[in-house]
């Protein structure tokens, strides 16, 4: 190929959070050379020897906003986050890990309101959501502890992701209407996937061959 | 919203300092001289147009365009593009002037933006229109003008993914019979969401071997072995002639000595219901976003009434100045020359003469020499003084 004597060191930015180990694991499945010091540092860029890669440590919320400006070349990041941030690039594979569910989730006992109220930390989602489902409400952005919102009465509803849904039990919240369902994926720069589509190729066809349901 | 403090400027809008002016300037420069070359002339055109003509022929979202009244309570808007103005001239003033027309402009174009940082509003072009060829070579054209412009302006590595409308229309018309469900297809493409695709891919009732055709266009990126795989995917039409047309713009490319510059790439959907046959985009190393885009759109000088085929591109300045090297040259000498009031006539005739000589002299009245601090001094290569003599 004819530009095999370029650079084509890739960097992915990978996402500190809930699907972390899970991702490091697949990467490690995929056969990337995955330093102990990606798990237990407190450094926020790793390069590894020898191998043409370097791993970004970003918030999960901020590892589009890397890989659109093309400070990452890759990024491995969950949809609720790319359906939330709406950034332009480039989204390759469904790893089928951190498997989830988009919920809203309400008291046992909800009844439709006048001025329904929801809390969540996907404003957006959530917006679209209700809008295409033809209701108005207001939307109340929170950072965490979503649940808390409906018991307290800032709320009627939340949307949310669920993985076991003990979380939801255990504040006495139920499940009501299922958005969609959340997987990691795998996403590219706009300009990476062209300048160094070599690299990103190899990538994803490593990642390709540990995706449980590909052959 | 907050009432704007002195030193903030609408969201979008940016200053350019002396030091990337002159880049730029520069940069413009060397466009202009190859561009030139190839028999392109400038045109310069409003920057204010109706909304009801270039606004609404514009592939530009309305939402995007700075709209405003006039006087007699037209909207217009700030020009989004420099294409549609162009098709508007060509179709007008231009009427009678001969096919093909070859122009090209060096201009700030607006677009409205919501987001932050790196989106600008008003953004200089540098880009050429090719109107009146429906040929291959006058796609080729475009393409080889847009690689020797990149290289002119010194970008070093740079890649321009090429891709042709018709092949993934085509395709999807070959599998697909609802067209509800092919626009579906083509905006997951447009959105870059492979997942998407893929996953809407996995829910049709069809042929395992018609599954594998509209996946295996996901893969269709690299050199020219890549034009035999896109004939293997399809049987005839639509897609087959595009794949057709690439090939021999391909041949033509090779002629011109630039492809190992250039990317197949034939699910590269740059703007939706725009472009009508070959689009393309270029990209540099270590730039997040495309550098230049281009493409042939042949139904928008029928929107002003000379229906003809036209091609075209546009390179983005700001990004450019991101990815070209300092300014090379010796910069000419600066002078500071300071007079008093008494040798005025001799200090200005002086320095006159040393700006012809091709220096650069800036001059400054003072009481005294005392008075010129050492900072004062710093920018100039020397300093000169013209003061009182003493008797």
């Amino acid at each position: 190929m004819v530009f095999s004597d370029r650079s084509q060191k890739l960097t992915i930015a990978m996402p500190k959070g809930r699907i972390f180990e899970e991702a490091v694991h697949f990467l490690q499945q995929a056969g990337l050379q995955v330093t102990a010091e990606l798990q237990d540092s407190r450094k926020l860029v790793i390069p590894v020897e020898n191998a043409q890669l370097e791993f970004i440590l970003a918030k999960p919320t901020d590892v589009p906003t890397y890989v659109e400006y093309g400070v990452a070349d890759v990024g491995v990041v969950g949809k609720d986050v790319l359906l939330e941030e709406e950034r332009d690039v480039y989204e390759l594979l469904d790893l089928q890990i951190g498997y989830c569910r988009m919920m809203v989730a309400g008291m046992p006992d909800w009844k439709q309101t006048d001025a329904p109220r929801v809390a969540t930390k996907y404003p957006k989602i959530a917006s679209r959501y209700f809008r295409e489902q033809g209701q108005q409400v207001e939307v109340i952005k929170l950072n965490g502890s979503v649940e808390l919102a409906p018991m307290i009465g800032l709320a009627d509803r939340i949307v949310d992701i669920v993985s076991t849904g003990r979380t939801l039990k255990e504040n006495g919240l139920v499940e009501l209407e299922h958005i969609c369902e959340i997987t990691t994926r795998l996403i590219a720069n706009r300009a990476s996937y062209r300048m160094k589509s070599e690299a990103v190729d190899d990538i994803a066809q490593k990642f390709l061959e540990v995706i449980p349901s590909s052959k | 919203m907050a009432k704007p403090l002195g030193f903030e400027k609408p969201l979008g809008m940016r200053d350019i300092l002396p030091d990337s002016l002159a880049k730029q300037r520069h940069l413009e420069r060397a466009l202009r001289h190859c561009i030139d070359r190839w028999g392109y002339e400038e045109i310069s055109t409003p920057s204010l147009e109706y909304y009801d003509t270039v606004g609404a022929a514009s592939a530009t979202l309305t939402d995007r365009m700075f709209r405003l009244l006039d006087k007699q309570g037209h909207t217009v808007v700030l020009r989004p593009d420099m294409t549609t103005p162009i098709a508007r001239v060509v179709s007008s003033l231009y009427k009678d002037v001969p096919l093909p027309i070859r122009l090209f402009y060096q201009a700030n174009v607006f677009r409205a933006q919501e987001k932050e940082a790196g989106r600008n509003a008003e953004f200089f072009q540098t880009g050429i229109e090719l109107i009146g060829d429906a040929s291959e070579d006058a796609d080729a054209e475009a393409i080889a003008l847009a690689v020797f412009c990149l290289r002119a302006a010194g970008v070093e590595t740079f890649r321009i993914a090429i891709g042709h409308v018709d092949f993934v229309d085509g395709l999807l018309e070959e599998e697909i019979a609802d067209e509800e469900l092919r626009s579906q297809f083509r905006n997951f493409l447009y959105e870059r969401d492979f997942v998407g695709y893929r996953q809407l891919l996995a829910t049709l009732d069809m042929s395992d071997d018609a599954r594998n055709r509209l996946e295996a266009l996901l893969r269709l990126r690299g050199d020219k072995g890549k034009i035999a795989e896109a004939r293997e995917l399809t049987v005839n039409g639509k897609a087959r002639r595009a794949v057709e047309t690439i090939a021999s713009l391909w041949d033509a490319l090779e002629a011109y000595g630039v492809t190992e510059d250039l990317l197949l790439d034939f699910n590269l959907i740059s703007n939706l219901n725009y472009y009508t046959g070959v689009v393309f985009e270029g990209y540099a190393a270590d730039l997040g976003s495309p550098l230049l885009g281009g493409g042939r759109y042949d139904h928008l000088l029928a929107q002003f009434g000379r229906p003809a085929p036209a091609t075209g591109f546009a390179i983005k300045m700001d990004r450019l100045l991101q990815v070209t090297p300092a300014m090379k040259g010796q910069p000419t000498t600066r002078v500071l020359l300071c007079y008093t009031v008494e040798r005025r006539r001799e200090a200005l005739a002086e320095a006159q003469l040393l700006r012809e000589d091709g220096l650069i002299v800036v001059t400054r009245l003072i009481g005294n020499e005392d008075e010129l601090s050492d900072s004062e001094k710093a920018g100039y290569a020397k300093v000169i003084c013209l003061t009182k003599q003493e008797e």
